[in-house]
């Protein structure tokens, strides 16, 4: 069986690492894992997503509409722009940031109210997280995509020394004391 | 060893394992990568060239000279390498030659949607077409032997969603085959008519041989499975159909796209009830199969427009299709912006003032044509910024030469915008030519040029001096400004709209993006100073929002480079000192 996660959020916010991260963890515990990045104009600023499928065949690299099992979302709008890719018993992770695209900042669009609450009120579970705080408080608001990770693990049976391996395997050594701390944060418990 | 690879980085492993030498390219979306990630082996020279006609004809030379070489682009760079191609298909090689073709349906990060696969049909080149990362390091060697065996170049073709998807490969050791021999060879290599009057019927018995070979090779696979619908298809549709169908379909599975098999293709059709055709963007394969009279399905339901997806698939073919919930909002669309502290801005934003008419061309700069800034007017293709705004400046005169500019960056200006400028200066119209030079293809992701003094590896390299350059070719008015300083950007952009003769702007500052480019601290609004006159914003600087109707700037976007500090009258925007 197939397994679903999508990577949401705005170009430049750090999409890739995560999905490094977490094909990588995949491919040692022996899935066969396909992941879909998007590179070159998208990256600046716009609408970014991110697929990582995985099982013990993987054929489609991207993941359609109603087809995910998690979305984890950078950004709030971003949640609520991909929504319809998840599965009817999908799980959306949400940092609580709220970043305005060129629209709303133009005063051509308003930033929707509350979407957390209304996405709940369709029956949709949700994991609304201080991403953004959370990596501060560990070093620098750049580790927010390690702590959404980190709220992701929380759904997988994969040990902590497994996530902390993969961790070890995809961060610069600069990089790794900060990057784990953000995981754990993220991780909880 | 087993890893998770990039399709390009997989296709580099391949030149890798196959002993290619020498690679050049120029960078483009979704092709960029396989070069990057070839320049990471130390074993093979490589490049990156000022254009993909400069790059094809390297890797040809390369191939000539015995060692098995490399050019990768993007579909668009193609038609600027068009030229070499449909020659060197004649000459053949020594050593072997790919040319990787990166395809971008839905246009990711394109300008055009065109379908490469019909240069392989017009150059007479055979071509492979990869479905994942594992074929695509795996079709990369093989090109090189059917390159040898049938002496060709050989088409590698990929697309955003092989390029730019990481799947699992396995690979091997280097093994760098012997340099080959070169002999002088005219009747050959030398293509004047008599000689290439000779080889044209050599091109035609190749491609009846590569046929031949298409027949067998296993490149082209049949998986059986329910006979009830029988689909032929390649590259990620493959992929596709196999989500939808799974074993409920016979699949014929192409990895050569050109030249297309006959009898492998007739057998496989006899023995399905219904055929369909999968393939992305035009219609080659099924104009193929109704060219030996079959009746297929295939664009009348599938689109030409756009990439495809699984539901797609499903869709079109009356299979289930997943669906989600979405909300019942408004939800604002999120476009690509320049980058806070993007030094491209405060001249996009002088234009706009300026109410200039713009000339644009490909590039992040490209951004300067979305609101609020909405500066720019035409857009085509890589140079033709300056050599459209000179036959603008013909067709209208005097009233369009004091108000109309091009914009071009450094490296689009070196890819081909010297010819355009030697027009301007050869063929005299009073244009204004704006280099926006950011050291750096910045598009792309970072890629060095022939004007940044440096090499593919990060080396010191040599370095073409633009406001030389200009001058040499006629310029009489050569002038750099910082774009950080909007009026001296605009006092330039005055000043030179307003000579009699031609001129040039350099806006020279590196990319904020650039590791060696030092920020200053973010900015902050005095919410008492701040008067909501929204000067400010329209600079449409992803950093700057109006919140309570007060401007209010992101601290964990914002660079400092303080353009925005230049437009508030009130002194609202400033910095915390200490």
């Amino acid at each position: 069986m197939t397994k679903n996660i999508m990577i949401v959020g705005v170009g430049g916010q750090g999409s890739l690492l995560a999905s490094k991260l977490l094909g990588h963890l995949l491919v040692t515990q022996g899935y066969d894992v396909k992941v879909s990045e998007v590179h070159g104009m998208s990256q600046r600023g716009g609408s970014v997503v991110t697929y990582v499928r995985f099982g013990d065949k993987v054929y489609s690299p991207i993941i359609d509409q109603g087809e995910a099992d998690f979305i984890v979302s950078f950004e709030k709008l971003e949640a609520a722009r991909w929504l319809s890719y998840l599965k009817p018993d999908g799980k959306v992770i949400v940092s609580e940031q709220e970043t305005d695209p060129m629209p709303v900042i133009i005063g051509a669009a308003e930033y929707p109210s509350d979407l957390i609450a209304k996405m709940q009120a369709l029956g949709v579970h949700v994991d609304a997280v201080d991403a953004l705080g959370m990596a501060q408080q560990a070093g620098t608001a750049k580790a927010a995509n390690l702590v959404l990770m980190g709220r992701l693990s929380r759904y997988f049976d994969f040990s902590e020394e497994i996530w902390m391996q993969a961790i070890e395997d995809c961060v610069p050594a600069k990089f790794l004391e900060l990057n784990k701390k953000a995981f754990m944060m993220g991780r909880g418990e | 060893m087993k890893q998770l690879m990039l399709g390009n980085a997989a296709a580099a492993r391949g030149l890798y394992e196959a002993g290619c030498s020498v690679v050049s390219s120029y960078p483009g979306t979704p092709s960029t990568e396989i070069t990057e990630e070839a320049a990471k082996y130390d074993e093979i020279y490589c490049e990156w060239a000022p254009n993909e006609k400069v790059a094809m004809e390297v890797a040809f030379g390369a191939a000539v000279a015995g060692r098995r070489s490399f050019c990768g682009m993007k579909h668009v760079g193609l038609n600027v390498a068009a030229d070499p191609l449909f020659t060197i298909s004649y000459t053949g090689i020594n050593a072997g030659m790919i040319i990787a073709v990166a395809d971008d349906a839905g246009m990711h990060s394109s300008q055009n949607e065109q379908d490469s696969r019909h240069y392989a049909i017009a150059a007479k080149l055979p071509m492979l077409e990869p479905s994942d990362s594992a074929e695509a390091l795996e079709f990369t060697k093989l090109a090189y032997e059917i390159s040898e065996q049938f002496d060709t170049p050989v088409f590698l073709k990929m697309c955003t969603r092989v390029a730019h998807s990481q799947s699992i490969v396995e690979t091997s050791e280097r093994v760098l085959p012997e340099l080959k021999p070169y002999e002088k060879n005219i009747a050959k290599y030398v293509m004047m008519p008599g000689n290439a009057k000779r080889r044209h019927p050599i091109v035609e018995q190749r491609t009846k041989d590569l046929i031949a070979y298409a027949e067998t090779s296993p490149l082209n696979r049949v998986e059986m499975g329910d006979t009830s619908i029988g689909i032929i298809t390649s590259s990620t549709s493959y992929q596709y159909a196999k989500e939808v169908f799974g074993d409920k379909a016979c699949i014929l599975k192409l990895g050569m796209i050109h030249p297309l098999p006959v009898q492998k293709i007739l057998d496989f059709a006899a023995k399905v009830d219904r055929l369909v055709i999968i393939e992305e963007l035009d219609s080659i394969i099924e104009d193929h199969c109704k060219k030996l009279g079959l009746e297929v399905t295939g664009k009348d339901v599938l689109p030409c427009i756009d990439e495809f997806s699984q539901n797609l698939i499903a869709e079109k073919l009356g299979m289930p299709v997943h669906k989600g919930k979405a909300l019942d909002e408004n939800i604002p669309v999120r476009p690509p912006v320049m980058c806070a502290g993007c030094p491209h801005r405060g001249l996009f934003y002088t234009l706009s003032k300026l109410k200039c008419t713009v000339m644009g061309d490909i590039g992040c700069y490209t951004l300067g044509a979305v609101a609020p800034l909405s500066a720019m007017d035409v857009t085509a293709c890589m140079g033709a910024s300056i050599s459209s705004l000179h036959g603008f400046n013909k067709a209208r005169g005097a009233e369009s030469e004091n108000k109309t500019v091009a914009v071009i960056g450094d490296s689009t200006f070196m890819h081909s915008g010297m010819t355009s400028l030697a027009n301007v200066a050869y063929n005299q119209s009073n244009s204004t030519v704006i280099i926006l030079d950011n050291s750096i293809t910045g598009m792309t992701g970072h890629q060095q040029n022939p004007t940044t003094g440096y090499n593919i590896k990060g080396d010191p390299a040599g370095k073409i001096d633009l406001e030389a350059l200009c001058r040499a070719m006629g310029f009489g008015r050569v002038r750099v400004v910082d774009p950080y300083d909007l009026k001296a950007v605009e006092t330039a952009v005055r000043e030179e709209l307003a000579a009699d003769e031609p001129s040039v702007i350099i806006s020279r500052r590196p990319c904020a993006l650039l590791k060696y480019v030092k920020h200053n601290k973010p900015l902050k609004c005095d919410a008492d100073k701040c008067k909501s006159c929204k000067a400010c914003m329209k600079l449409g600087c992803p950093a700057i929002s109006m919140k309570n109707g007060k401007a209010c700037i992101d601290q964990t976007l914002c660079v400092g480079c303080d353009v925005c500090t230049q437009l508030c009258a009130f002194g609202a925007l400033a910095r915390e000192e200490g």
